[in-house]
């Protein structure tokens, strides 16, 4: 086993892989049990989508991907919680209509400009060759952005997910702390992507959530317990990646989700 | 007392841009107990969203007491299948009322904390606090945001309907234990009911809303009146 993770490790490409994956799954799972619980889940997804046209268009103008991606994602993520709140779309449609949007341009600015090259087709489904040096230091830069904004505002989160109208009748901003939300997930989703693909992104955000709410009773130890179903979740799906040569992505999905099928039947007939 | 704690002068408040309270005039006085009652869609909850500041009447204005800050009115909500289901301890959802004495800062210092105790003391809550908040009663859940409604409020309490879906016991015993914190503690109540016998049984004054009027007075005054007898007798019909 250890001389295994050795030899795991003498790969700079799998200690790249393994820096940025850890430090973006913490932030997935923490983010998470917000979206899941305030009914965001998709914008995720959504979002996840919009990284990968951006990511697409920035390929063929010769850009750095994260650059654009980033605030591309981040502007996107700002619109569907607006679209969400006004009421004039329904939200999930709204979602819809971005995603998908944003996936098909894409692919037809990919496919006229490269060709659908190995580049892209490694962001729809991710590779881990595909961290970069430069890649490493802003994903460890952004994720502890990050992880600090949410631990400053980690009351005020809470106090808005659980009740919006009493955190309004009591004079917090919502609105900042719902775009606060948004733009914190806006940037794990990108980070997350090119390990994970954009298909695959929003389940580091959503199965931890899922497994820790069944288990769990206090907000804190959702937390926790999320945060720990991700890191498991992480790191056995790369070691099965790196044994198997099976994609980063989806080793990890597939982990997560026996994960919550055993949280499933271990709290069968407890109701909730 | 003497001293006000809201004035609603000739309010108007539209809800998706139809008028659903028009020309309203009534002064709460500190200490009240009030409830407001009516038949579906005279816009209580409209007027409850006015009172909260989260909606600006359309004419008219809503002035609070000089002793009371926008921040420090406590609400009881109606419960949003959201909160049914959400993983918090009462401890936590109990501190979160206290957010609004707190600013900026990350946490919860001793002051909160000390705080959030002696409510959820007061409310007989302290030995549910590590409990999950979805495995509780609905009384029990009610009594825990009336506990982090305190939490944020000095002097007034609002609530929409606490008690929809609640039991009629339980509703009595939540009505009842209002009017203790009102007569004890000396805080103002305004709630929208829908428990009408437990609103008279409680309330010192009502507001009664309906289509194309309403009526402002003491519980007494409202059950002598046309107005009040004719909607009690309904009321009385339907059960």
């Amino acid at each position: 086993m250890a001389a295994y993770f050795c030899e795991m490790l003498s790969y700079p490409f799998m200690v790249r892989a393994l820096i940025v994956g850890t430090l973006v799954s913490l932030c997935a799972a923490l983010l998470g049990v917000s979206l899941v619980l305030k009914r965001y889940s998709m914008i995720g997804d959504g979002l996840s989508h919009v990284g990968f046209g951006a990511l697409a268009v920035a390929s063929a103008l010769q850009m750095a991907p994260l650059a654009l991606a980033v605030p591309v994602v981040i502007l996107a993520a700002f619109f569907l919680l607006r679209l969400n709140e006004s009421g004039r779309l329904r939200g999930d449609a709204a979602t819809a209509v971005f995603s998908t949007g944003a996936l098909a341009v894409g692919i037809m600015v990919g496919s006229v400009t490269t060709g659908m090259n190995s580049d892209l087709n490694s962001y729809l489904f991710g590779s881990i060759l595909a961290v970069s040096k430069t890649d490493v230091a802003i994903g460890v830069g952004l994720s502890l952005a990050v992880l600090i904004l949410y631990l400053f505002f980690y009351e005020k989160l809470f106090a808005v997910t659980f009740d919006e109208t009493f955190a309004r009748a009591t004079g917090m901003k919502v609105e900042l702390y719902h775009t606060l939300l948004a733009s914190l997930t806006a940037i794990v989703v990108v980070l997350g992507m090119r390990m994970m693909g954009a298909l695959l992104i929003s389940s580091l955000m959503v199965f931890p959530a899922l497994c820790a709410m069944r288990l769990f009773r206090s907000y804190r130890s959702v937390m926790i317990g999320a945060v720990v179903f991700s890191l498991l979740g992480f790191l056995v799906g790369i070691g099965i990646s790196f044994w198997f040569g099976t994609p980063a992505g989806a080793s990890i999905v597939v982990v997560e989700l026996s994960v919550f099928v055993l949280c499933l039947f271990f709290t069968w007939g407890r109701g909730k | 007392m003497g001293e006000f704690c809201i004035q609603c002068n000739h309010v108007t408040l539209s809800y998706e841009n139809r008028v659903v309270v028009s020309d309203l005039s009534f002064t709460v006085e500190q200490g009240d107990y009030l409830c407001i009652i009516g038949e579906n869609g005279t816009g209580k909850s409209t007027l409850m969203k006015g009172l909260l500041g989260l909606k600006k009447p359309a004419a008219g204005s809503i002035v609070l007491g000089d002793s009371i800050r926008r921040s420090q009115i406590g609400y009881v909500p109606q419960q949003t299948p959201v909160q049914r289901d959400f993983p918090a301890s009462v401890r936590e959802v109990v501190l979160s009322g206290c957010l609004n004495s707190r600013g900026f800062l990350p946490g919860y210092g001793a002051k909160e904390k000390a705080l959030a105790e002696e409510k959820m003391a007061l409310l007989g809550l302290l030995d549910l606090q590590k409990k999950s908040f979805r495995e509780l009663s609905g009384g029990q859940q009610q009594r825990v945001l009336l506990a982090r409604s305190l939490c944020a409020a000095r002097q007034l309490i609002l609530l929409d309907e606490p008690t929809a879906g609640l039991d009629p016991l339980v509703t009595e015993e939540f009505y009842h234990l209002l009017l203790d914190l009102n007569q004890e503690l000396k805080i103002t109540v305004v709630m929208v009911s829908h428990a009408i016998e437990e609103a008279l049984g409680h309330a010192d004054h009502i507001l009664y809303l309906s289509q194309n009027s309403y009526f402002y007075g003491t519980t007494q005054e409202y059950q002598n009146s046309d107005i009040g007898e004719r909607f009690l007798h309904r009321c009385k019909k339907e059960r």
